[in-house]
């Protein structure tokens, strides 16, 4: 001890000189404040129920960030992504956006996917005015009106309906008119909203509901529900639900057949390539709502390289390997707020929120332009078919002409097969 | 009797002898060795994702690469007990931190899980996938057809072992009176080894059902705790026969609710029933 002592006394003299002089280095050479990442905060869905597109959105985000970084970054700062896992468990949002903003300080918040995180996050963004481009919440922003809420889901105005109107207009567009509907949907926030609007686009398109049931999203075996939807026999069959459901009632209806005109609707998970792969022809006929395809009708500038990015990083990591469902749109949702930023020259969730509201993106899923409620002022919800599926190969799903897009008709690629079982082998 | 009054009955029984597979286990860990095992369904998730692995990689038949696996599971069972036994029983430390115990190892598999296989849900192929059988009106769909079946084996083989062998009545035994059990030259701590070994394979077999009904992903033990301690304590806490019964009602209340009044009664009428049940018969449908 005594010699450390004696040591320090001896070269304290050197020392502090050094330490002035690397001191006064430094300072010059870092102009004060430019080098200080953005961060930007958000949520994701890495485990539980929807992780398996919540970790595929998170590459699409890293790619973002390391795209604008390799440009220069934004506004000169490099962009840093502080995230952390919701679980799919909506009661874990608001301790993560809280600490985002006041432990971590981040810059910027963006949302989790679904809807079920995307509405806990809200009333934390309001408190704070915080801009929150929010990734695929169905009218999440309904009960809120938050001026500052973005929407990357193409609902459109009024989303609880737009989102089932596309497949109420194939209903209509059948000969003969069907007569009576069916509607089924798990217990959650999103199949919630999405069987409200089903309910007033049945109304108006004429047919009566002869069955309006919901299910617990853990439930096991759906042959009881798709034997009671059958023994009302109704013309169409609209379902909202989740990945596990949307499968097991896919195998429900193969297994005892389904007299309907049309089917599908709402399902999530039919569009994640891990289902498709598993289900096979089993999907052939149902006419679900996607938001990309590979059809020719939809070559956006910047998707297929964007594609041929996250279809480099995700076969290793063990998430969705073709990426056609969120990555595109989480990639585009944080294309918007860059542009903003950029467009805008500084961190101002004042002037960042009326540049977004009052101006037109270009992205990797198109031009989009917001309307009122933070939704997209054109929805473009596609109602697509699978046809044509032969076996349980991935690959038929990257060729056009399995997910033919029917509406709306500005991307339409090919005809309704109808009914639901003359599509089926 | 309306076909689709049959048809319910038989996919609640087909339901509910899944869902005693799953609990299978349990009512040996739980219902006989009062070892709160709340890992139980991670652990046949645990067989899922194996099965899974055996069957994407090899193209082996689910059911059978469950079974196969099985011994290994036992060994598992067998390492997961004697880590038990030495940390908490020995130590007369089981209630509290006992359930810690098993709590911490549901989330290491889980957690293991994620990190082998992704967060992706992971379904398998066979043969008994898709097709239906017909009894008279009634379709079966053998996904659902072949679990119970295995299940109702699996319960019958049990209950055999449990009557018949030394070492299965040592079980019932150990249960009873430990002290007792000494005198007959038998040693209850290798004796409930055992028993949590077998309970931990019985967990593999059912995993392997698991997934062949359906898909399966790392956190879904989770919705599965509350339905298999429910049964194992309606059965009458340590009664194969008892499982299957009360697995069977549970099911067949799920069945009947969810195709005459709505799914989302499903688990209020099932566990109302469980309530009712063991306000009127507190030991259990065949507790002793």
């Amino acid at each position: 001890m005594p010699k450390l002592v004696s040591n320090r006394r001896r070269s304290g003299r050197w020392a502090r000189a050094a330490l002035g002089a690397v001191m006064l280095m430094l300072g010059a050479a870092v102009p004060a404040g430019a080098a200080e990442p953005i961060r930007i905060g958000f949520g994701m869905a890495l485990t539980g129920a929807l992780a398996g597109a919540g970790k595929a959105a998170l590459i699409a985000i890293q790619i973002w960030a390391e795209d604008v970084n390799a440009a220069g970054g934004l506004l000169g700062r490099k962009v840093e992504l502080v995230y952390y896992d919701d679980q799919t468990n909506a009661s874990k949002v608001p301790g993560i956006y809280t600490k985002l903003i006041n432990v971590d300080r981040v810059d910027l918040i963006v949302s989790g996917y679904g809807s079920a995180v995307i509405a806990p996050a809200i009333p934390i963004a309001m408190n704070y005015d915080m801009v929150f481009m929010s990734l695929f919440g169905l009218a999440t922003n309904d009960d809120f009106g938050y001026d500052r809420y973005f929407q990357i889901l193409p609902a459109g105005p009024e989303p609880r309906i737009a989102w089932s109107k596309g497949f109420f207009d194939l209903a209509l567009s059948l000969d003969p008119k069907p007569r009576t509907v069916a509607l089924v949907g798990a217990d959650a926030e999103f199949p919630r909203n999405a069987m409200i609007g089903a309910r007033v686009n049945a109304e108006r398109a004429g047919l009566k509901v002869v069955y309006d049931r919901s299910y617990p999203p853990t439930t096991v075996d759906f042959t009881p529900v798709i034997r009671s939807i059958q023994a009302e026999n109704p013309d169409v069959v609209y379902v909202a639900s989740y990945p596990p459901d949307s499968a097991g009632i896919v195998r429900a209806v193969s297994e005892l057949g389904l007299n309907a005109a049309l089917f599908g609707g709402g399902m999530v998970g039919l569009q994640y390539a891990s289902f498709e792969e598993a289900l096979g022809p089993l999907l052939n006929g149902i006419v679900n709502y996607d938001f990309w395809v590979p059809e020719p009708t939809l070559k956006f500038p910047g998707i297929e390289a964007f594609l041929a990015k996250y279809q480099a990083v995700a076969a290793d990591a063990g998430v969705d390997p073709l990426g056609y469902y969120l990555p595109p749109f989480a990639y585009a949702n944080m294309q918007i707020l860059g542009d903003a930023v950029e467009a805008v020259g500084k961190i101002d969730q004042d002037a960042l929120a009326d540049y977004i509201r009052s101006h037109e993106f270009e992205t990797v899923v198109g031009n989009i332009r917001f309307g009122p409620g933070g939704e997209w002022q054109k929805g473009r919800i596609l109602m697509v078919q699978f046809q044509g599926l032969k076996d349980n190969s991935l690959e038929q799903f990257t060729r056009p002409g399995t997910r033919v897009v029917l509406l709306p008709e500005d991307w339409r690629s090919g005809k309704l097969i109808t009914p639901f079982a003359k599509a089926r082998p | 009797m309306s076909d689709l009054f049959l048809s319910a009955l038989a996919s609640g029984l087909m339901l509910g002898g899944f869902y005693a597979a799953v609990t299978l286990g349990l009512t040996l860990a739980f219902g006989y060795l009062n070892v709160v095992n709340i890992a139980h369904p991670a652990f046949v998730l645990l067989g899922s994702y194996a099965v899974y692995g055996v069957n994407a990689r090899w193209g082996v038949d689910p059911v059978l690469a469950g079974a196969g696996l099985a011994p290994l599971f036992f060994v598992l069972g067998v390492a997961v007990y004697s880590l038990y036994q030495a940390s908490f029983e020995a130590r007369e430390d089981e209630s509290l931190r006992g359930l810690a115990f098993f709590f911490g190892l549901m989330f290491l598999i889980e957690v293991g899980l994620i990190l082998s296989y992704g967060v992706d849900y992971r379904l398998v192929s066979a043969p008994y996938i898709g097709p239906t059988v017909a009894l008279g009106a009634v379709l079966l769909p053998t996904r659902m057809l072949v679990p119970f079946l295995v299940a109702l084996a699996m319960v019958w083989a049990l209950q055999l072992y449990l009557a018949r062998t030394f070492t299965g009545r040592a079980i019932r035994a150990v249960a009873q009176d430990q002290q007792a059990l000494r005198l007959v030259a038998a040693d209850p701590v290798r004796i409930k080894r055992l028993a949590f070994g077998i309970a931990i394979a019985t967990a593999c077999i059912a995993g392997a059902l698991l997934v062949v009904i359906g898909p399966v992903e790392p956190s879904m033990g989770r919705a599965y705790i509350g339905r298999v301690f429910a049964i194992v304590v309606l059965g009458g806490m340590g009664s194969a026969g008892g499982t299957l019964l009360a697995a069977l009602v549970l099911g067949l209340a799920e069945s009947i609710t969810s195709t005459y009044y709505g799914p989302s009664w499903s688990p209020a009428v099932a566990f109302g029933f469980l309530l009712f049940a063991l306000a009127v018969r507190p030991a259990g449908l065949l507790g002793r």
